[in-house]
Formats: structure tokens, sequence, C-alpha cells
């Protein structure tokens, strides 16, 4: 079971963002970076599915410049085999031209299965994964909660509104990966010790052309100040009163 | 004249409310750009008497695909059966909605037409030679203008934020012969929970519980009260999912649903900025919550400082009372 995971490095998302001087992009400055949150389920449930079976290896891929070397490292020390950097000096925002760079290195590894988080946690597009199961002629499962492999088949749920869809499909394929699949594991000592060794890649980006592009980034308009109307039961009146009478929603 | 191409999304042979929003868009569209619009209506056997209800709010063709393969979703065919139609004929945009399934089914069409697009958005103008989108991102803590360059051009619109509004079309139907039978890709089962259960996107009013409630069993005040409005959805944060206290469906924020009800009800949840980031776009806010330092105060527009257990049955009765007062 060959697996390759596609991840991205963001910026952790606990904080308020700035709006950078272009106006077109967060400010960097001060910001933690790390894998996108649903990228770490994936790297977690493809180690899952190598160690279930006793067979197979786990690639990671990203793309960007030299500091995703730092988050490609964190998937090695989680139990990778081999990363590879494919570098760019900026990561563009549009899917296809991304998609274009991953499909020429995902190509020729004879993968089962290649994951994506569903998508990366600042883009919020999940656009990606389809246009690199396109480019290769691999059916696509989106959004997995659950994931099984079993005799070359794979299935899966997927979460709907009030229920989920269970999903039935042949390898190879590429398959993104939902919340609440697997917490992804912290790297041991060892594992990051072991990560040192393990072989890191690095090749040019092949981007593909790019027709989506970010003109503006703002912040959204800020809600007014909360107010505590008052403590404990006594404060119901009050509030149903203001529900009624001022938000109108009873 | 372009036309613009409008997925209408339907589930077990009935239209979603998001089928109308998506029409609605389409047919805001074509009149900007002087084309028609067109509709795409899959499902099982049946599903065609649908089409009259997509024409009161602007469809001028709708494409019928009917199959019994169609009582599932068929990602595989759905895509094809849109994508070549779009290829065959003059289309601008191609408007779905980012429900569940538009996630899914926006991002392949596009991949198989190879044109740019633009995902849960939540406003557009089509301009000559650009689409110009607003798309939430970062957590919904930022709004991004993104452009979209050539023709056409695939967008997947938030649910609700388009309200669907009648606007006759000339509604003639067309059928398309499609068979999911052999895709790859197949859903062998949908799953539905209790149809009587509102959908955390689409209800008005949503009763959110966090790690205050202690304990798995006591989600039944955050029920009771949601049971008392009639309208509400029950949702939670991530401390409680996490703890298997509620299904990971049921999470709201960064990395569960983002959400925006017209009243959003915090119970026992401290506001962890991961939190907020999936319901600070709810009209009004009201939280509930025993420690007056909690974030969450910051962001509701009526706080409460109490013990959830004596605060919430006595909202729940004095809900139930106004409700029954006021019929």
């Amino acid at each position: 079971m060959k697996i390759a995971v596609c991840i991205k490095r963001v910026p952790e998302m606990d904080v308020n963002f700035k709006i950078a001087a272009s106006g077109k992009g967060v400010d960097e400055a001060g910001l933690k970076w790390d894998m996108s949150d649903f990228d770490g389920y994936a790297v977690e449930a493809a180690l899952q599915l190598t160690e279930k079976l006793g067979a197979g290896e786990v690639h990671v891929i990203s793309l960007g410049g030299d500091v995703v070397q730092e988050t490609l490292r964190k998937a090695l020390s989680m139990g990778a085999a081999k990363a590879v950097q494919l570098k760019c000096d900026a990561v563009p925002y549009d899917a296809f031209a991304i998609a274009a760079a991953l499909a020429a290195e995902l190509k020729a590894g004879g993968y089962d299965l290649i994951m994506f988080g569903k998508m990366s946690i600042d883009g919020a597009n999940g656009v990606t994964q389809f246009v690199v199961a396109e480019l290769l002629g691999l059916p696509l499962v989106h959004a997995c909660s659950k994931l099984e492999i079993a005799g070359g088949k794979g299935t899966a749920r997927r979460e709907i509104e009030g229920g989920g869809e269970l999903v039935a499909f042949p390898l190879p394929a590429v398959v993104s990966i939902d919340e609440g699949i697997a917490r992804p594991r912290y790297p041991s000592l060892k594992g990051i010790m072991a990560a040192k060794k393990k072989p890191l890649e690095v090749r040019p980006a092949q981007l593909g052309e790019v027709r989506l592009t970010v003109e503006k980034m703002e912040l959204p308009p800020a809600r007014a100040a909360g107010r505590i109307i008052g403590e404990g039961a006594g404060a119901v009146p009050e509030l149903v009163k203001l529900l009624q009478t001022e938000a109108k929603v009873l | 004249m372009p036309n613009v191409l409008a997925f209408a999304e339907a589930r077990g042979g009935e239209l979603r409310k998001v089928a109308l929003e998506a029409v609605t868009a389409a047919r805001q569209v074509a009149d900007q750009v002087g084309g028609e619009v067109h509709a795409v209506l899959v499902g099982p056997a049946g599903v065609a008497a649908k089409a009259a209800t997509l024409a009161q709010y602007g469809a001028d063709v709708v494409l019928v695909a009917e199959h019994a393969g169609f009582a599932n979703y068929a990602p595989e065919t759905t895509a094809a059966l849109v994508a070549d139609r779009v290829k065959g004929g003059d289309y601008r945009a191609v408007i779905f909605s980012a429900s569940q399934q538009g996630k899914d089914l926006a991002p392949r069409t596009a991949a198989r037409l190879g044109c740019a697009i633009a995902t849960d958005v939540t406003s557009f103008s089509v301009g000559g030679d650009a689409v110009i989108v607003t798309h939430p991102g970062y957590t919904g803590k930022v709004v991004q203008t993104l452009k979209l360059v050539g023709t056409p051009v695939v967008l997947s619109l938030r649910p609700g934020s388009v309200s669907p509004a009648a606007k006759a079309g000339a509604g003639r139907t067309e059928q398309v012969a499609a068979d999911p039978s052999g895709a790859r890709v197949q859903v062998t089962e949908t799953i539905l929970g209790d149809s009587k259960k509102l959908d955390l996107g689409e209800a008005p009013i949503i009763i959110s519980g966090g790690r205050g409630l202690k304990a798995a069993e006591h989600f039944k005040l955050v029920e009771d009260l949601a049971a008392a409005f009639g309208n509400a959805a029950v949702g939670a944060t991530r401390a409680v999912t996490d703890e298997g206290w509620r299904p990971h469906s049921d999470q709201i924020g960064q990395t569960g649903r983002l959400v925006s009800p017209e009243l959003y009800v915090a119970v026992g949840i401290s506001g962890a900025i991961q939190h907020l980031a999936g319901m600070r776009t709810s009209k009004c806010i009201v939280a509930i919550n025993k420690d007056k330092e909690a974030p969450i105060f910051k962001v509701a527009d009526y706080g409460i400082v109490g013990d959830v257990f004596e605060v919430v049955p006595a909202l729940t009765a004095a809900v139930q009372q106004a409700r029954q007062s006021s019929h």
C-alpha cells in the first residue's frame, strides 16, 4: 500500500489576523505556522492504514518555499517515509495551478491512494484534489469521515446535511479527508530524531496557468460589544422580552 | 447570448431550498448578460414534476435526468452530465450551492471543464472580462475578493447567501439520458437521521452546548430549549464532539460547520476563538455561562451570567409560554 498525502503549511488560526500592507493577504508578522488541520487528519489516516495493513509507506508532498520543509519534517516525524518539496516562491491561489504541479509529481509515483485534507484551512476552497484526480484520471471521494481499504477497494462515509452517505470506489483513487476520522498523533522524540535521516527531496514546481486571483482581503465587519443583561434565572424574563421586542426572533 | 446553468439540488426526488437559491442567482446573472437560465434536475423517476417549481424561480429550460440510480447522489455521472451540457452550449457561468453535495459536485464539474471556480461564494458580480466574488477564508476571519477570468466560470454559493425569489421563466423541459450504474464511485446508501430534525445550515435558530453541560445526558436541556423554540437545531463545540457527547457533524467552529442563523444560543460555551469562527456571523447571539469573564460574552448581544442547569430550564419554560400566548 503506497500512499501519498498532499499537505499545506498554513498559519495557526487561533489569532485575530491583520491585513498585510498589500491588501491582498494576512500580515504574517508573529504568526505561527503548522500543517493545515484537515491535512493532519489525512496524514494520520494514511499512517493508520499502512499500520493496520502492516505494509506499505506514506509519502508527503508540499508546494512552496523552503519553509514548507518544516511542515514536511513534522509529517516525517509522525511516521511518513519520504517527503517531497515542490519548490516555488509563492503558492498560487488557483487550485488548477497547484494541481498541475502535484499531478506531475504524483503521475509516476505508483500510488494506490492519494490523500488530501478536504480543504486548506486558510484558502478554504477544497478544489485542488478534484483537479489532481481529473488530471490523473482517477476516481475521487471527497470529505471522507470514515475510510476503509480492503482487497483493492475502498469504502467511505461522507457527511451530508442531516445524515451521511456510504461510498464504494476502486483503487487507485484520490480521497480527501474530513474531520472525525482520526486525531493526528504528536511526533515522539524518537520520531523527530528518525525524521532527520529520512529523505526530503526538492524539485521545482511545474505550476499551471492561473485564472483565479485574490484582488483584495478585508476583515469582516466587527460585532458590536456584547452586553450582560443579568444574573441567574431572574434575568430570563428580560431576555425573553428582548428576544421578542428588540431582536424579534421570538 | 450567453446562458447561465444552475444545478437544482434534489434529495430523494424532492427539491432542496438551495436549489431555489441557485436558480435565483442564475436568473440574476442571466438577466444581466441577456441570456437564459437552464436548470439541471437529477433524480429518480418522477423528479421531472419539480420542473414547474424551478420555472417559477426563473428557469427557462429545465434539463431533467431521471434514472433509478439517481436515488442516491451519483457524483461522477452528474458532473459529466453538467460538464457535457456546458461544453455543448454557450454558458457564461455554472452555479451550484456550496451545500455538502455542491462542495463535491462544483469542483468535480470545474475540473472536467478545466475552468476557473470559486467556492463558498457570499456575493458575486459578472462583468464582461471577469467575474468578481467574495469568499470567506481563514475560518471566516477574513473576506477575500476573488477575480475569475475565462468563460465559463463555476461558482458555488454559500447556502443562505441568496434568498429564493419567484420570477417566472419559460420552463421548457428537456429530457437528458444518463445512467450512473457504471460509474467508478458509487454511493451505496444514503443514511438520513430524523427527517423532522432541522439541519444546522438551514435552521433559523441554533441552540448550542459546550463543556459547561458537564455530561452527554445534560444535552437534554439544550434539546428541550430547541424544542420550545420549535424551529431550532442543536449544535455543539469541538470539546463536546471530541468527548463523544454529540456526533462530529454537530460541531460548529473553525473546522466544523460555519453557521449564521437568526438566533444563536450558546449554553455553557466559553467562546474559544475556534468556536467563535463558526458562529460569529449569527444575527443575534445569546450566551448563558457561569463565568462572567468568558469570551463568549464579548460577542453576545444578550448575556446571562448563571448556572446553565438553573437558567436554561427557566428559559425553556418562558419560551414555551411566550410562544403559546402569541398563538
